[in-house]
């Protein structure tokens, strides 16, 4: 692959993490966590392992996301005190 | 969870690409066996067309698809069927898993190994798909999002 898109892709790929550890709003989080996952999904494509990057793309950014939303508006409850 | 206005935005975005995930993972599972992909992935696709339903349209949408009950005796059958051929094939006088000793007649060696191939890839994708719906329906249960 080119060696320009791979850098921005690892650029995005840390960005992406950064964001996700340091935002307040859970919500935000698991966005990126998945926007993580999607872009793992291409460098594991981009470096050949074309099978864990699929596995990657369906399961990290598919199935957990909409698990880890679930979790989230399950323990995060508005007070009305 | 704070209610929020039913969205018809949301839910018709998930119908219109439902169907379409549905189709892409049964692709994955029938080629499985000579292109990337297989039951784990196809029975994950399949999952996350039902999800994608149950998230958007809420359990009375789900309920038509499948119900909560269904979901066990499904990934019941799926093991059921990747150990039956197993041990069908073991029992024919091969090794665990030996498709070659299939007892399906009328079927070169090579064509009864892709045959073998894909009656697994079926039962691990069933499997997949029900236990990760099943995981979904117990997290929410008693609650109804959507």
């Amino acid at each position: 692959m080119i060696w320009e898109v791979e850098l921005i892709i690892y650029l995005f790929l840390a960005l992406s993490a950064i964001v996700a550890l340091e935002v307040k709003d859970m919500l935000v989080a698991v966005v990126m966590m998945t926007i993580f996952s999607f872009l793992m999904a291409l460098l594991f494509v981009a470096m050949g392992a074309i099978d864990v990057g699929f596995t990657e793309a369906v399961i990290g950014a598919g199935v957990t996301g909409i698990l880890f939303v679930v979790v989230v508006f399950q323990t995060s409850r508005k007070s009305n005190d | 969870m704070n209610r929020q206005i039913d969205s018809p935005i949301v839910l018709l975005g998930a119908r219109l690409l439902s169907p379409y995930i549905m189709l892409f993972g049964w692709y994955v599972i029938i080629h499985g066996h000579y292109s990337p992909g297989g039951g784990f992935q196809g029975g994950a696709l399949l999952a996350a067309s039902l999800l994608l339903i149950r998230v958007a349209g809420g359990s009375k949408l789900a309920e038509l698809q499948i119900r909560e009950f269904a979901t066990t005796p499904l990934a019941v059958i799926g093991v059921v069927i990747y150990f039956a051929t197993g041990l069908v094939a073991m029992m024919m006088g091969g090794h665990f898993l030996d498709y070659e000793a299939l007892p399906i007649p009328g079927m070169e060696p090579a064509w009864l190994r892709y045959t073998g191939i894909l009656i697994i890839e079926v039962g691990i994708g069933l499997a997949v798909m029900a236990i990760l719906i099943m995981i979904y329906d117990n997290m929410v249960r008693g609650e109804d999002y959507a």
